[in-house]
């Protein structure tokens, strides 16, 4: 995934960009037979342990996800991970660091 | 050390305990909110059938959508005591698209993109200090964005 975090003041701006299929189990492909479905369930946030973000989803969320997230109080240098989990409980980290 | 019955038992407790932790991040997703197939059925599974518009919701939607597979949403609110905030797509098959947690220092301002499979409402739902409040926007949509 890609995260860009952006910090002006003590407010972070952080953008997430999920590459995911989102598939929802209504598509077909080219022989007309469903693609079962696979879509991130959820994306969480930690700083430094603590829990500060979290969504669920289902699959009317686009492909690729794209979410924006704004957090008060935050400070240069400080981590931000996130992680997705998705239906078939493939997941994966990521991580940016704020400035 | 001799395994006794009762040490056995909580060796297999201990075991089963560490076996469950994966499933901790599964345990919140609303699986039958998410699964309901009618905006009526989301709202009673969130328990939110009671919902009153709000002006303290802002949600943000394009009035008109070329791409139904892509169309950006952003959703703020300064109602307080925020808990969740929910995005749903009234005609889309599941209607629940995402629910947001709030968590200290999260601002209850947040973008996503969604998939809308024809023209309709876009409704967000805030449950604050144990009440449901709503809003909504309609997106007319030009080419479709779910199924084949």
């Amino acid at each position: 995934m890609r995260i860009k975090a952006k910090l002006k003041g003590d407010t972070a701006t952080v953008k997430l960009l999920i590459k995911h299929p989102m598939e929802s189990g209504r598509r077909k492909d080219e022989a007309g037979k469903l693609i079962p479905a696979k879509y991130v369930q959820t994306v969480t946030g930690h700083i430094a342990g603590t829990q500060v973000f979290e969504v669920n989803t289902g699959p009317g969320v686009s492909k690729n996800p794209f979410i924006q997230v704004i957090l008060n109080g935050r400070k240069a240098g400080e981590t931000i991970d996130f992680k997705w989990v998705d239906s078939s409980g493939a997941s994966e980290d990521g991580s940016a660091t704020l400035k | 050390m001799s395994l006794t019955r009762r040490s056995m038992l909580k060796r297999i407790i201990a075991g089963s305990a560490i076996a469950l932790v994966p499933f901790g991040a599964f345990a919140n997703w609303a699986e039958a909110a998410f699964k309901a197939d009618s905006f009526k059925g989301v709202l009673a599974e969130i328990g939110s059938e009671g919902a009153v518009e709000s002006d303290k919701i802002k949600l943000k939607a394009p009035e008109i959508a070329e791409n139904g597979a892509v169309v950006p949403v952003q959703v703020s609110s300064t109602l307080e005591n925020i808990e969740s905030i929910s995005i749903l797509v009234e005609k889309n098959p599941t209607p629940l698209t995402a629910q947001f947690k709030m968590f200290p220092g999260l601002k209850p301002d947040f973008k996503i993109r969604v998939r809308m499979g024809e023209t309709s409402k876009v409704i967000a739902i805030v449950k604050a200090g144990g009440k449901s409040y709503s809003t909504s926007s309609e997106v007319k949509v030009t080419i479709g964005g779910c199924g084949g």
